[in-house]
């Protein structure tokens, strides 16, 4: 049906409204980060005034801005790299070659990412306590993995399932083992697959923020965590609050439009496609 | 063993031994989903108080029965009930606009899509500051002048109106994710059944209503038991804008264990409250997983 002009002017109208009321807060935010502390408190707010990069040059200066930032790559690839790791094997093992487990095992594995976090966060805080590991990176990164490890899988396998597994199979009648027939065959052609599993994986971890704020202080404060620290002193802070949250939010933005389409397939466990 | 069969699709399935790659995910997954369940169990029928090391003994059902006859707690799953209720509500409705507004065509319709997703994409602290300081403060916030020009007079939202308040960012985190999903369903409506249907004079309602809707019912019901999952857990949001007050206006059941937990160090009292957000977890995550074990073709 071709929709007649009047209706597609509408359409556009409307559709671009709702867009940039979704939008104006993080386009505040931005807006913001330019302002001088003064300019940020102005009443009425100012959309148009003298912007400064002076935010930006002094974000580090409200703490161990860098630090966080460094937190936060850290927890969020490692983790996400040590799931990839873990889930490659299994998922290649379930997607190639199903047995009559196999569907119980997969739904098993989804069901533990059912667990509510705050169910088990006293003793998820006195193991990581005893263990030293409270307020470190490498105890975040096994949060993060397990946490994350359900859906690495899951994903990982609907995107093998798509691969014919006469390729597979033709590859392993060559002699290829099983870490040569994912390094030869599986590597290239899910290749793309791979990538956007460990971009939503990146992105769950680096937002991740009931086990960040719980479980570090000073250490190992990943972004989430920094920015709620420094926001505490009622101060007027709001601009260089909004460049330390334009910086931390900016990457992931650009992961999240990148990877959209996959990301619902990730979420909702390949029920919607 | 046909059955089997029919589901491998190599003929030397069997040949290849597969627990070798399974058994590290099944291996960590299964520690990281017992040990710490069976602590809390554990820790809900005992004494113990960080603060007080005094305390010690087998406490029996006390934690629990303190738990049930604490109003804080009546007071906190009504408050859970209520966010989650009305996010999802709101969600969904503004979802289902958005997908079927967002699937039409119009110009620079990549683009707005980019942009209303885009709050689903900013980690929920930042949210939450924004919204707490940058738009909802009644001195300088954008709302308060907007509602001072309408002459509503500011708002001082987390003091008047916390629940609303915590409501609307959740809610605008979430919007996306619905319009995200519903708009990929809405994509894989056949496109001349719609035609069909209009060529049958359906108009807007009618057409909402026997075509589009009866097509989101499935996305929409998984839609609901994701979204439970990840409400029922809400923190950051609260802990930043209300800590879950004034009173307790605000303390949902996951704050109330929280505060249990790693303000008064209660582990006893925490671990009981932790065993029934379990279990209430556990009621949607019945429904979710037997619904995707219908869906997904294995």
């Amino acid at each position: 049906m071709k929709a007649s002009f009047a209706f597609r002017i509408w359409v556009s109208l409307l559709g671009w409204g709702v867009a940039l009321a979704m939008f104006f807060p993080v386009a505040w935010m931005v807006l913001t980060s330019f302002k001088t502390e003064i300019d940020a408190v102005a009443t009425p707010p100012l959309l148009f005034f003298h912007p400064t990069l002076e935010n930006y040059a002094q974000v580090n200066q409200l703490g161990d801005y860098a630090g966080a930032v460094w937190n936060s790559i850290a927890i969020s690839f490692g983790s996400t790299a040590l799931g990839i790791a873990l889930a490659m094997p299994a998922a290649y093992a379930m997607a190639f070659f199903p047995n009559r487990w196999t569907k119980d095992l997969l739904l098993w594995i989804l069901s533990t990412k059912m667990m509510p976090a705050v169910g088990v966060l006293m003793p998820i805080y006195l193991i990581s306590k005893s263990t030293g590991l409270l307020d470190t990176k490498t105890g975040l990164i096994a949060i993060m993995t397990l946490a994350n490890l359900p859906i690495i899988v899951w994903m990982l396998y609907t995107f093998f399932k798509e691969i014919p597994g006469d390729i597979i199979e033709a590859s392993r009648m060559d002699g290829a083992g099983a870490l040569a027939q994912i390094r030869i065959v599986l590597l290239p052609l899910a290749g793309p697959g791979i990538a956007s599993t460990g971009l939503l994986a990146v992105i769950l971890s680096w937002n991740e923020a009931f086990w960040s704020l719980n479980l570090t202080a000073v250490h190992a404060a990943p972004l989430t965590a920094f920015i709620v620290a420094f926001s505490s002193p009622q101060g007027l802070f709001w601009a260089k609050l909004s460049a330390a949250s334009t910086l931390a939010v900016a990457p992931i933005l650009v992961f999240g439009w990148m990877t959209q389409r996959q990301l619902v397939r990730g979420l909702t466990f390949g029920a919607v496609k | 063993m046909s059955a089997t069969q029919t589901l491998v699709p190599h003929r030397n399935a069997k040949l290849m031994r597969t627990w070798p790659l399974l058994t590290p995910v099944v291996f960590v997954l299964l520690v990281w989903a017992i040990v710490p369940l069976v602590m809390t169990l554990w820790f809900s029928f005992q004494r113990y108080n960080l603060v007080d090391p005094t305390i010690t003994g087998f406490a029996g059902v006390d934690n629990y029965k303190f738990l049930l006859e604490d109003p804080a707690m009546l007071a906190a799953l009504f408050n859970e009930v209520v966010l989650v209720g009305s996010v999802l509500a709101i969600t969904i409705v503004f979802g289902v606009a958005f997908a079927i507004l967002f699937d039409q065509e119009f110009w620079g319709r990549s683009v707005a899509r980019l942009l209303v997703i885009a709050p689903f994409f900013v980690m929920p602290t930042v949210s939450a500051l924004i919204w707490k300081n940058l738009l909802m403060n009644p001195v300088s916030g954008v709302f308060a002048w907007i509602t001072t020009k309408l002459g509503f007079g500011a708002i001082d939202w987390f003091t008047n109106y916390p629940m609303a308040g915590i409501v609307i960012i959740v809610a605008w985190q979430w919007i996306p994710f619905a319009t995200l999903i519903l708009l990929t369903a809405m994509q894989s409506l056949d496109r001349e059944q719609m035609e069909a249907a209009r060529m049958d004079a359906a108009r807007g309602p009618q057409l909402l209503r026997f075509v589009i809707l009866p097509h989101l019912a499935r996305p929409i019901s998984i839609l609901l038991m994701i979204e439970t999952i990840f409400l029922l857990a809400v923190f950051a949001e609260i802990f930043i804008t209300t800590s879950g007050g004034p009173g307790d206006a605000t303390t949902t059941l996951t704050y109330l264990i929280y505060l249990r937990a790693l303000v008064n160090f209660d582990v006893g009292g925490a671990s009981a409250g932790g065993v029934l957000a379990i279990i209430l977890a556990n009621i949607i995550a019945f429904f979710l997983v037997r619904t995707i074990a219908r869906n997904v073709d294995i």
